[in-house]
């Protein structure tokens, strides 16, 4: 549906933006909703960690959505994505049912991975996820393999890898991006520039200022985007994807973002302060496009309310399904130890 | 059992160890064009050992490929055309560079299908040129394969003789797990009857090289070779020795081994890999956790490498591996005065 900058009201206001004006109704209505659904899983998730009703720990993206849904938005439903420890906005962004992923947090039999995975290995391999991943850098080298994959068999799909800031400082990432350079392979590697590999600032960690600046090592192109503006990222990634799918190789895409949680439960934010967390609650990804939507008169606030609502209300039956799932069989221990 | 010979024709038909690799490569690249080849120096150059030789000119650069010195990189690429419908087939140069690759082999190869609840297969194979012999010193000449057996999720084989070489390896590729392939690099130029048609050796199968009543030498790749020809000397000191080639070490044909010990009231295991918390140890405590263990009329003797990194001299590094003399030194201590 074409939108129509302005047009909805008489009053005369500054044009939207190209990035927002980009953005049809149909797909700002999909990308918030993502967005709601990733936050309402995680504080879901948190909560019931909270109550002990969640065993382990878990890696929230809360202030991130925007970089997980926007870089998605114009995947098609057969592209691959790549994940992260940090991964539960990726795998809903890219069309998984949330139900199954709070089985899966939850351990249970009908979680996407049978319960053996957990948060750090939810992986939706019909839906194009080839899994969230516990190692550091680990999707990196995958990622090669599955832009080799697609070449081969000359398909038209793109392979998106996520990674943090951290990662870029393993031998993985620039093995990977050379070899995707020099094999001009599918790929979009999305950089998720949280500022902070666990304790680490990126600033100590790293001698270059951005993320973005290592791909000309490589000869790829090289984007920094503030990965908490939505319309931003959306037009950052989709020349990247339109690029790989075209066979014009991989683009390094830096998406400067924040979590708003610590890195796992044990976080007690000793490396941070206060003013800094709540400097960036100030720039929530949600809030920010939520503002420039109303003031663009693109949405009503009801309009918005009920995206909301219906997210919230997806989040708690997904809960209430993971709460009623069967929990694995301990006879089936040692299932799917090998493919027969 | 070792799997029969096609036709007398094919009996007498020689190819080096190398060559029958080469001619199954070859075959499961013509039968399948998901199969490729890739590794360091694989294609112009032929293989730092000379087994991919001339397949890069009869295949092409898009299914033998050189690659960057990525271990890291190419065992990662290797799981990602696996998850997405090819199979891989990487050749690290020397199984040592395995170590700068274990991440994506033992976190990501040998897991996925497991941690991901039996969604996604990993059929890739990995080719690793190990042991010691030829003056490579310590980084270069190192017996690992014990490591990977550790592991669940991978497979782990050690052919002996031309003819388990191709027919291991075709069944490597066929195989939907990974599959690690430890060549011996003094068995590269030996040579032994291979049928040109393709066969499969199941994997898991030990072959009984030589049947006898006295006691029971186990190894495998090189180490079974020495027990062989240790055993036709035995057998002139009226020393009946039965030898075991395991061929595979993960899984493991424990009932093969048993049954022989049953028999032979004896049992001496040989293997490369330094000797303590090796191979021997695993072979040694299953046996003494079976029923078999009652059948023993002498302690358990194992023959394994010296706790030492593998030294550049001939005469130290030949003398930190198990020799053929060792071999029939140890029967013959075991068999004669009953002690290990």
């Amino acid at each position: 549906m074409a939108s129509l900058p302005g047009s909805r009201t008489a009053d005369a206001q500054a044009p939207e933006r190209a990035e927002l004006a980009a953005l049809g109704d149909d797909a700002l209505r999909v990308a918030l909703s993502r967005m709601h659904l990733i936050r309402k899983f995680e504080e879901t998730a948190e909560a019931s960690y909270m109550r002990g009703l969640i065993h382990g720990t878990m890696h929230l993206s809360i202030g991130q959505e925007a970089s997980a849904v926007g870089t998605t938005l114009k995947l098609e439903r057969d592209d691959y994505i790549l994940s992260t420890h940090r991964g539960h906005g990726h795998c809903i962004a890219k069309g998984a049912d949330p139900a199954r992923m709070f089985a899966e947090f939850f351990g249970k039999e009908n979680g996407y991975c049978r319960g053996r995975g957990g948060s750090m290995h939810i992986a939706d391999v019909e839906g194009g996820n080839l899994g969230a991943n516990g190692i550091v850098a680990g999707g990196l080298p995958i990622a090669v393999g599955v832009g080799m994959s697609i070449k081969a068999q000359k398909q038209h799909r793109v392979c998106m890898v996520f990674f943090g800031d951290g990662a870029t400082n393993e031998g993985a990432f620039h093995e990977s991006l050379n070899m995707a350079s020099i094999w001009r392979l599918p790929i979009v590697f999305v950089c998720e520039n949280n500022k902070y590999g666990m304790s680490m600032d990126i600033a100590r960690a790293m001698a270059v200022p951005n993320v973005a600046d290592r791909a000309s090592s490589y000869a790829i192109p090289g984007i920094a985007v503030d990965g908490n503006d939505l319309p931003a990222v959306v037009a950052a990634a989709e020349p990247a994807i339109d690029l790989a799918r075209r066979g014009g190789g991989p683009t390094l895409l830096e998406c400067k973002t924040y979590r708003l949680r610590g890195h796992s439960k044990s976080d007690r934010n000793l490396y941070r302060t206060k003013e800094e967390i709540e400097t960036w609650r100030d720039k929530d990804a949600i809030r920010r496009l939520e503002h420039e939507l109303v003031a663009h008169n693109r949405f009503a606030e009801t309009e918005l309310r009920a995206i909301e609502e219906a997210a919230h209300k997806t989040i708690e039956q997904a809960l209430e399904f993971a709460k009623a799932s069967p929990d694995p069989d301990p006879a089936q221990l040692t299932r799917d130890v090998y493919a027969d | 059992m070792p799997t029969e010979l096609a036709t007398p024709e094919a009996a007498t038909r020689e190819l080096s160890y190398a060559e029958a690799i080469r001619e199954g490569l070859a075959q499961a690249m013509q039968a399948d064009e998901r199969v490729f080849l890739f590794g360091e120096d694989v294609g112009v150059y032929g293989g730092a050992f000379g087994v991919s030789g001339d397949l890069f000119h009869r295949f092409g650069p898009e299914r033998v490929i050189d690659t960057p010195i990525s271990e890291l990189g190419i065992a990662g690429a290797a799981v990602g055309a696996a998850i997405t419908g090819m199979k891989p087939v990487l050749e690290l140069q020397f199984s040592d560079f395995v170590t700068l690759a274990m991440e994506q082999i033992v976190n990501q190869a040998a897991k996925i299908h497991f941690m991901f609840g039996g969604k996604a297969t990993v059929p890739m194979v990995v080719r690793l040129p190990g042991g010691s012999g030829t003056g490579a010193a310590a980084q270069h000449s190192q017996s690992l394969e014990a490591w990977f057996a550790h592991v669940p999720g991978l497979k782990v084989v050690q052919p002996s003789t031309p003819h388990d070489a191709k027919g291991l390896l075709l069944a490597a590729i066929d195989d939907p797990n990974p599959v690690l392939i430890f060549e011996h690099k003094l068995l590269y130029k030996t040579r032994g009857p291979v049928p040109e048609d393709p066969y499969r050796v199941p994997i898991g199968n030990a072959a009984v090289r030589r049947v006898g009543r006295d006691l029971t030498i186990v190894g495998s790749s090189i180490m079974a070779i020495r027990a062989a020809a240790a055993a036709a000397r035995l057998a002139a000191e009226d020393i009946d020795a039965e030898v075991i080639d395991l061929r595979s070490l993960r899984p493991l044909d424990f009932a093969t081994i048993a049954a022989s010990v049953r028999k032979t009231h004896r049992l001496l295991i040989v293997y490369e890999g330094v000797k303590i918390m090796g191979i021997g140890a695993e072979i040694s405590a299953m046996i003494a956790e079976s029923d078999a263990f009652d059948f023993l009329d002498a302690p358990i003797a194992r023959l394994g490498g010296a706790d030492v990194p593998l030294p550049y001299n001939p005469v130290l590094e030949k003398a930190a591996v198990p020799q053929e003399d060792d071999i029939v030194a140890a029967a013959r201590r075991l068999v004669r005065e009953g002690r290990a």
